[in-house]
């Protein structure tokens, strides 16, 4: 009895180190510790439940030793690949890092769902469960199992696994109604009408909501995965709720909604960074409206070359300098050369700062991870606002494999489909150097007038390559 | 109407927890610097990891000559596990190197 008091308590604990480690993880200073409160809360929730839930206590001698072996087995299998995965992956990866853990998450939440009700087709032992619980079951499984694929796709979308057209179908959108429609459908099927065919149909539905998963990812761009990526996590953090109702466990309820919640909102703050509805985003109409305006804008324009040696002379020669990273920046893992330059440069008395947009990289914050990876000091890194205050002023703007961020088109092309995005406003200083692979369009699939502007000379090459030559270039002059 | 009535006396408590809790954690969410996204996500998708607490207490359920719920169970722990441990670990090596250079 008295064990059953002391896992309340735990539990108790570990739901309050949740709330005060999401809020902790909310502030510069404090993240860190947040993150290893909440770990610390996970950790005494996990052993008091293996200690002392009820459950643990069901079988004795040899069923019990069996089933406490398999359980350590996994948790260790776990424990271990989780651990090696996370400090083996490149900080670059870290977007899709993220989309793996969640969908396993998902999926755990849905495989629970499926040995529950399992269990209450059994019959034996479990007492018959109520309407709302079914409902909650089925929810859970199709949450989960939607989360499991979608994660899934999404990593594989950005670690260029698949591509985007490859797994479109025609008349996706309709597929996919017809999909959900089904799901919503068996839902209420199994919990009012499948009587004992329910297992049968539970499996079924099982199938149709992983599908579903994949089908509801496979339109929407390789862009915008972080919003899709923010949406299955408070998804999972959902059937975490969920599960905790089944399951009676206030630390789940707790923990679940937390995430259920704080994820929809991060969703919201990172669609209105993009300037977009969530809506926009998940019924996944980008570039199809803005290839065709964007043709007109294109056409027979110049742009001007600049040369390694000109460039170095322009940096080191000008007063401040400013370094507008994108993700070609992450992708070519430049961070570090990056670097090298700001050092170079500053030595020789140039001021050199990074203006950072919201969106830059692969997820909101994603580039000041990676710069913070290399070493940028903090108060190098300016967001949005700041950052076009500085740039009016500035000297040299160079551009290293940004596009939509720097597009002037969402700010004088109304019939642009980023038209309203906030952007960093770099042709308002004295110069611009592009970095670029080549004059393809950007991830949104649209011409940028920067490009071709009066202020504006192009670097094309990898960057990290072309980082590397600049930086011997500044060494020799 | 009867039916949801009865359902929301008999889970009062419960749905006042559910409420609060929305409100909490979109409270603690709203006022966050951009450059904490990522972590932020991050460290939200470790704490969802508790329905690890569920698959684990799958596996207690579950008899031991029903091999399709010990395989269930036993996967949704690894899962679970790979979950938490993983989310909290990779948030953690984000946020190191935020510490590193803030000195």
């Amino acid at each position: 009895m008295s064990a059953t008091y002391l896992l309340d308590l735990l539990y108790l604990i570990a739901s309050l180190t949740f709330v005060v480690g999401l809020k902790m993880l909310s502030h510069p200073d404090t993240a860190r510790r947040g993150n290893q409160v909440a770990a610390v809360g996970m950790g005494l929730a996990v052993m008091g439940t293996l200690l002392f839930h009820p459950s643990a206590d069901r079988d004795l001698g040899d069923v019990r030793t069996f089933k406490l072996l398999l359980l350590y087995a996994a948790l260790a299998i776990g424990g271990m690949i989780g651990w090696l995965a996370a400090y083996r992956v490149k900080m670059t990866s870290m977007p899709q890092m993220v989309s793996l853990f969640n969908g396993l998450g998902g999926g755990c939440a849905a495989l629970l769902a499926v040995a529950e009700l399992k269990l209450q087709y059994d019959g034996a032992g479990h007492d018959p469960i109520s309407t709302g619980a079914m409902v909650l079951v089925l929810f859970t499984m199709f949450f989960g199992s939607v989360s499991f694929t979608g994660s899934m796709l999404a990593y594989a979308k950005l670690e260029d696994l698949v591509k985007d057209s490859a797994i479109t179908l025609p008349r996706h959108s309709a597929i996919n109604m017809v999909l959900l429609a089904g799901i919503l459908g068996l839902i209420g099927y199994i919990t009012w009408g499948a009587g004992e065919n329910g297992m049968m149909w539970g499996l079924i539905l099982f199938g149709i909501a992983l599908v579903y998963g994949f089908m509801f990812v496979a339109p929407i761009g390789g862009a915008d995965m972080p919003v899709v990526i923010s949406v299955l996590n408070s998804f999972t953090g959902l059937t975490a709720a969920a599960a905790g109702i089944i399951y009676d466990n206030l630390v789940m309820l707790v923990g679940g909604i937390l995430v259920g919640a704080s994820g929809s909102i991060l969703t919201i703050l990172m669609c209105k960074a993009m300037n977009r509805s969530i809506m926009n985003v998940l019924v996944g109409s980008f570039g199809g409206g803005g290839a065709a305006a964007a043709g007109k804008a294109a056409g027979d324009q110049t742009i001007k070359e600049v040369s390694l040696s000109d460039a170095a002379v322009l940096l080191n020669y000008s007063g401040s300098v400013v370094i507008v990273p994108g993700y070609g920046l992450a992708v070519a893992q430049a961070q570090k050369i990056c670097k090298e330059l700001d050092e170079l440069l500053e030595s020789n008395g140039v001021e050199v700062k990074y203006a950072i947009h919201p969106v830059a990289g692969r997820m909101p914050g994603h580039m000041n991870v990676l710069l913070a990876e290399a070493d940028v000091p903090y108060p190098k890194l300016y967001d949005l606002e700041e950052a076009n205050e500085i740039i009016a002023k500035s000297d040299v703007v160079i551009v290293v494999g940004a596009n939509d961020v720097v597009n002037p088109a969402a700010k004088d092309d109304p019939s642009s489909p980023i038209y309203g995005m906030p952007v960093l406003e770099v042709w308002e200083a004295k110069n611009v150097i592009v970095m670029k692979r080549s004059m393809k369009s950007g991830y949104a699939g649209i011409e940028n007038e920067l490009f071709f502007h009066a202020r504006t000379k192009m670097l094309f090459g990898d960057a990290k390559d072309t980082l590397q030559k600049l930086v011997n270039e500044v060494k020799s002059l | 109407m009867e039916v949801f009535f009865s359902f929301l006396h008999e889970n009062l408590l419960l749905i006042y927890l559910l409420a609060f809790s929305i409100l909490l954690g979109i409270e603690v969410i709203s006022k966050v610097p951009a450059v904490l996204h990522t972590p932020l996500m991050s460290g939200a998708n470790a704490i969802h990891g508790v329905v690890l607490v569920g698959a684990i207490i799958v596996l207690f359920n579950a008899r031991a000559d029903d091999y399709l719920s010990l395989v269930l169970g036993f996967v949704a722990v690894v899962f679970g596990t790979l979950n938490v441990v993983g989310g909290f670990a990779v948030t953690d090596r984000m946020l190191e190197m935020f510490k590193k250079k803030k000195k």
